[in-house]
């Protein structure tokens, strides 16, 4: 029962609750209160340290737009945008319902209407009620909102990252011929910034975005603001497949040989499995580096997303739009750590015992 | 007629002022149904000796006849249990056995596959293992499993690389009874390479020697005619076995004797360093 305990704590990366479970186990008690001391304690000063300092300097820098926000100002905003959402929820909520009974008066009086013979008041009633339908609620995207586009946006071009860089890197990693190839451009387009791609990117989706707007299955910013993320973090899976494939043991290879296995079995059943771990430690690295790129990338576009957030208040530019700013930062920063926890559960969950014989 | 051969067969590695020479115009016979065991000292050539009869390692002069058959591509057919066991650790016991009868039995149906795996696993008793991970496994339990896979693709030649190299004496023991049943029962034709010569004696119908290498060559050859089934017990008391023990280590350590002078030879003379110990300055 522990056992299976601290191997899931282990899994998931939260080692640091191990001595709380020995704690309510009763297994050595001075001990573990030492490791809990070390384990939370340290990080909460630390933590509490922190606020002091953001505290006496929110005090003492004065912007133009007055105090730099303390950290009881941002909880504070951080309040007022999810008011500002759950209030945003509400009134869509309410136009939607205003709507349908709209809708549902003008259906009613186009029935009344034709039944008293007088189509051309009918005809005038279903037009008046098509054009109802067609009305979408339009209001600034909420703080809620902006945080699921750019969480959509960075899986998004995550993937596409993803799906390239497999494959490529499982190439680069069995044929040196392909690696010899590809090494040059890889090397010259990987330390590229996203914001040097961006405008290619936006420029290339303009160019070949030619379907109407309501046709389209995805947006145009979503588009150029994935691509350049998917651009930005490809280099690492690339990378690190590349690595673990080429550096997979003689001896599996060797298994494979003997037993005659085709190309694609080999790839399936013995490259592939044995690199994985190295992919999803590239994997990882791309996620983090793709959030990161993302939010560059919404800011300098105008893209939707916490970076078009961010610049927004920045133009907004009063001291609750700072605030607002901060939320942001500590938004994206709780975020990213949680992207970065779950990448770590699934690389743990497809590492096999490292006693590889 | 010979099933797997080897004639004038010699393998450097490197190029070059690097270049070394690692076997030397070896030549071996393996006969069907045969039990043959070499027996060398560690790094006289003995894997490669094995990969190259595996077809893992291609000769640079001279040839591997296999049926008749000139350098042949490694294949299930000679089955090889390698010497670090390599089992794919990120499969289960029966995945990795299942890996090698499915390649080999393709063509029969699954459910017969799943009972050769069973049966095979069984045999070196790891039936509680099955759903077992190599890393969860002790050395001998993934040294039984290594023979469990090959055995199951059912090769026509058996190449035992020090399958019992890493082990220890109890384990040892208990799996040289097993190969010795197998080899019994299903009668392949084996090759054992060690460096256990009382090993060779209880398994082997003929002991070859190894001279150690660089340039390593085979030697002069051992019949060994003792009874079936061997006893490891009865062995230590019977006068001929003793004999061929005796024999066989003496030839060993001559061969390395001479070997070693050679080497001296080759040296030339040793120079005598004075022995000084520098005097530290910094701190005058």
């Amino acid at each position: 029962m522990s056992a299976t305990i601290f191997r899931f704590l282990d899994r998931v990366g939260l080692e640091a609750f191990a001595p709380v479970v020995k704690l309510i186990q009763g297994e050595d008690v001075a001990l573990q209160m030492r490791r809990i001391a070390v384990n939370f304690g340290a990080p909460l000063l630390t933590f509490l340290l922190f606020l002091g300092a953001w505290s006496f300097a929110s005090s003492h820098i004065m912007t133009k737009y007055g105090h730099l926000p303390s950290p009881g100002d941002v909880v504070t905003q951080a309040g007022v945008l999810w008011e500002a959402h759950v209030e945003g929820v509400r009134a869509e909520k309410a136009f939607y319902e205003a709507q349908e009974t709209k809708i549902a008066e003008l259906t009613a009086a186009a029935k009344i209407f034709s039944e008293r013979g007088q189509a051309d008041k009918a005809a005038r009633m279903e037009e008046l009620a098509r054009e109802a339908k067609q009305a979408k609620f339009s209001a600034s995207p909420s703080y809620v909102t902006q945080i699921l586009t750019s969480l959509k946006t960075v899986f998004a071009g995550f993937i596409v990252a993803s799906l390239i860089a497999i494959p490529i890197g499982v190439l680069c990693g069995t044929s040196p011929v392909v690696q010899a190839g590809l090494n040059p451009l890889i090397q010259i387009f990987k330390p590229v910034s996203p914001l040097a791609w961006l405008p290619i990117v936006m420029i290339c989706v303009g160019a070949l975005y030619t379907t109407r707007p309501e046709e389209a299955w995805f947006e145009k910013s979503f588009l150029s603001s994935a691509l350049t993320v998917a651009l930005c973090s490809l280099w690492p899976t690339l990378a690190n497949t590349a690595l673990g494939v080429a550096s997979i043991e003689k001896d599996h290879l060797n298994v494979a040989r003997v037993l005659k296995l085709d190309t694609w079995t080999r790839v399936r059943k013995i490259i592939i499995p044995s690199a994985l771990p190295m992919i999803f430690a590239g994997l990882r690295i791309s996620l983090g580096v793709g959030w990161m790129v993302l939010i560059a990338a919404e800011m300098l576009a105008q893209n939707p997303g916490l970076g078009k957030f961010v610049w927004d208040m920045f133009q907004n530019g009063s001291s609750q739009t700072l605030a607002q700013i901060m939320v942001a930062v500590f938004t994206i920063g709780i975020i990213g750590m949680g992207l970065d926890r779950i990448m770590i559960i699934l690389q743990r969950s497809v590492s096999y015992a490292s006693v590889s014989r | 007629m010979a099933i797997l051969e080897m004639k004038s067969v010699s393998k450097w590695f490197g190029s070059g002022s690097s270049q070394t020479e690692v076997l030397r115009s070896v030549d071996l016979s393996l006969e069907e149904g045969e039990f043959v065991a070499i027996v060398g000292f560690s790094g006289s050539g003995k894997s490669t000796l094995m990969n190259l009869l595996a077809g893992l390692l291609s000769p640079d002069r001279g040839e591997v006849l296999f049926k008749g058959q000139k350098n042949p591509e490694p294949g299930p057919d000679r089955g090889i249990v390698f010497q670090n066991y390599s089992l794919l650790p990120w499969l289960s016991v029966y995945e990795n056995v299942r890996l090698g009868v499915d390649q080999v039995f393709a063509q029969r149906p699954s459910a017969e596959r799943h009972e050769m795996v069973l049966r095979y696993v069984e045999m070196v008793s790891l039936t509680p293992a099955l759903q077992k991970k190599p890393g969860e496994l002790s050395g001998g339990m993934r040294q039984r499993v290594s023979l469990a896979r090959t055995l199951a693709m059912s090769p026509d030649v058996l190449l035992l690389d020090e399958p019992l190299g890493a082990l220890d004496a109890l384990t040892r023991a208990v799996l040289q009874d097993e190969i010795a049943r197998i080899w019994a029962a299903e009668r392949k034709t084996v090759l054992l390479i060690t460096n256990d010569v009382d090993e060779a004696l209880l398994l082997a119908d003929r002991i070859i020697p190894l001279k150690p290498g660089p340039s390593a060559t085979l030697g002069t050859e051992f019949p060994v005619t003792l009874e079936r089934p061997r006893n490891r017990g009865a062995l230590n008391h019977d006068a001929s076995f003793k004999t061929l023990r005796n024999d066989i280590v003496g030839y060993l350590n001559r061969v390395r004797h001479e070997r070693d002078v050679h080497e001296q030879r080759e040296a030339g003379p040793k120079r005598e360093l004075p022995q000084l110990q520098p005097l530290d300055l910094r701190h005058a």
